[in-house]
């Protein structure tokens, strides 16, 4: 009979996954800082805010809306909003890399980026 | 070029050898069209797939020997890039399938390695080739978060492969008396 996986085979693929994991536990420690909760109104960068720290901003939204963002604990989220539905109060406290709070009314856009770049900025397969 | 085929191929004729390599050739094609039909997204990592084409490189690779092995793997990137892609699956698909390819020959020189384990390592070390040239290419440094994550999947994914390479490998005639020498063959 055929043997499929030798002990070997089984050596390099546990090494393989031993580097791989720890990879990945280094890259989350030595990256662990530096997300940002930057801000958009209609289309436009308003500011960037370090998730450190905590703080409300104010934000002037299109056509003399108006909303407010908090930071506490490292998360942040809309703590009040002047548009009739308050959806984007809603939507709870982002924090991790990619994650946006959309007000549609004020066309604000709350979105998490790292240090100095925007997410994706292309996709292929 | 006739040198290396007379070395690793003592009984196959080449016409027949030309034969094989052509049908391949088309089969890791219709795979590699095949697979971007199916999305396939984990931990929101898009376009990660199973790499059913790697099962040609890698039959190609240990019945025909490396040269056949890479011709393969660069009509198949190129058929397939120009048919159905973009410049962007021709260049990834070229970096992946060429680290994939030098490490799986590499491994297999040692010896040390059954099918298995260099399918695993070719998997690994295709995602891995071709997120460093995706790093370069569109000067993302945040790629590299992806690149644990990638690198398991394309082991687990490649050693998925060579078990069924080896399947398909055992089941058929004309490999089988150049791969496993006195084991069982299997005839369908």
């Amino acid at each position: 009979m055929h043997k499929y996986i030798g002990r070997n085979d089984i050596i390099l693929m546990a090494s393989i996954l031993a580097v791989s994991v720890l990879t990945m536990i280094l890259l989350r420690v030595f990256t662990d800082k530096g997300m940002t909760a930057a801000v958009y109104v209609d289309g436009a960068e308003k500011g960037r805010y370090p998730l450190t720290e905590d703080i409300n901003v104010d934000i002037d939204g299109y056509g003399g809306s108006h909303n407010t963002l908090s930071i506490s604990g490292g998360k942040a989220y809309m703590s009040d909003a002047s548009c009739p539905d308050k959806l984007c109060m809603h939507q709870g406290k982002v924090y991790k890399g990619g994650q946006t709070i959309v007000c549609l009314p004020n066309r604000v856009i709350i979105k998490i980026e790292g240090e100095n770049d925007s997410g994706y900025d292309a996709i292929t397969r | 070029m006739t040198a290396v085929m007379m070395r690793s191929q003592d009984k196959l004729n080449p016409v027949r050898m030309t034969a094989y390599i052509a049908v391949m050739t088309a089969l890791s094609a219709v795979f590699g069209y095949a697979e971007q039909l199916i999305p396939f997204v984990f931990f929101g990592i898009p376009g990660i797939k199973l790499g059913f084409a790697n099962i040609v490189s890698l039959i190609a690779l240990y019945v025909f020997g490396p040269v056949y092995a890479y011709l393969i793997l660069l009509a198949r990137v190129l058929i397939v890039g120009f048919m159905f892609g973009n410049m962007y699956s021709i260049i990834f698909g070229i970096s992946g399938g060429i680290s994939a390819m030098t490490l799986m020959w590499i491994l297999k020189k040692t010896g040390l390695f059954g099918m298995t384990g260099v399918s695993a390592a070719g998997g690994a070390a295709h995602n891995l080739g071709q997120l460093i040239v995706a790093e370069i290419t569109m000067n993302e440094i945040n790629l590299i978060f992806y690149l644990p994550v990638l690198v398991i999947f394309g082991m687990l994914a490649g050693c998925v492969m060579g078990i069924l390479g080896q399947t398909i490998a055992l089941r058929m005639r004309w490999s089988h008396d150049r791969f496993f020498k006195g084991h069982d063959r299997f005839d369908l």
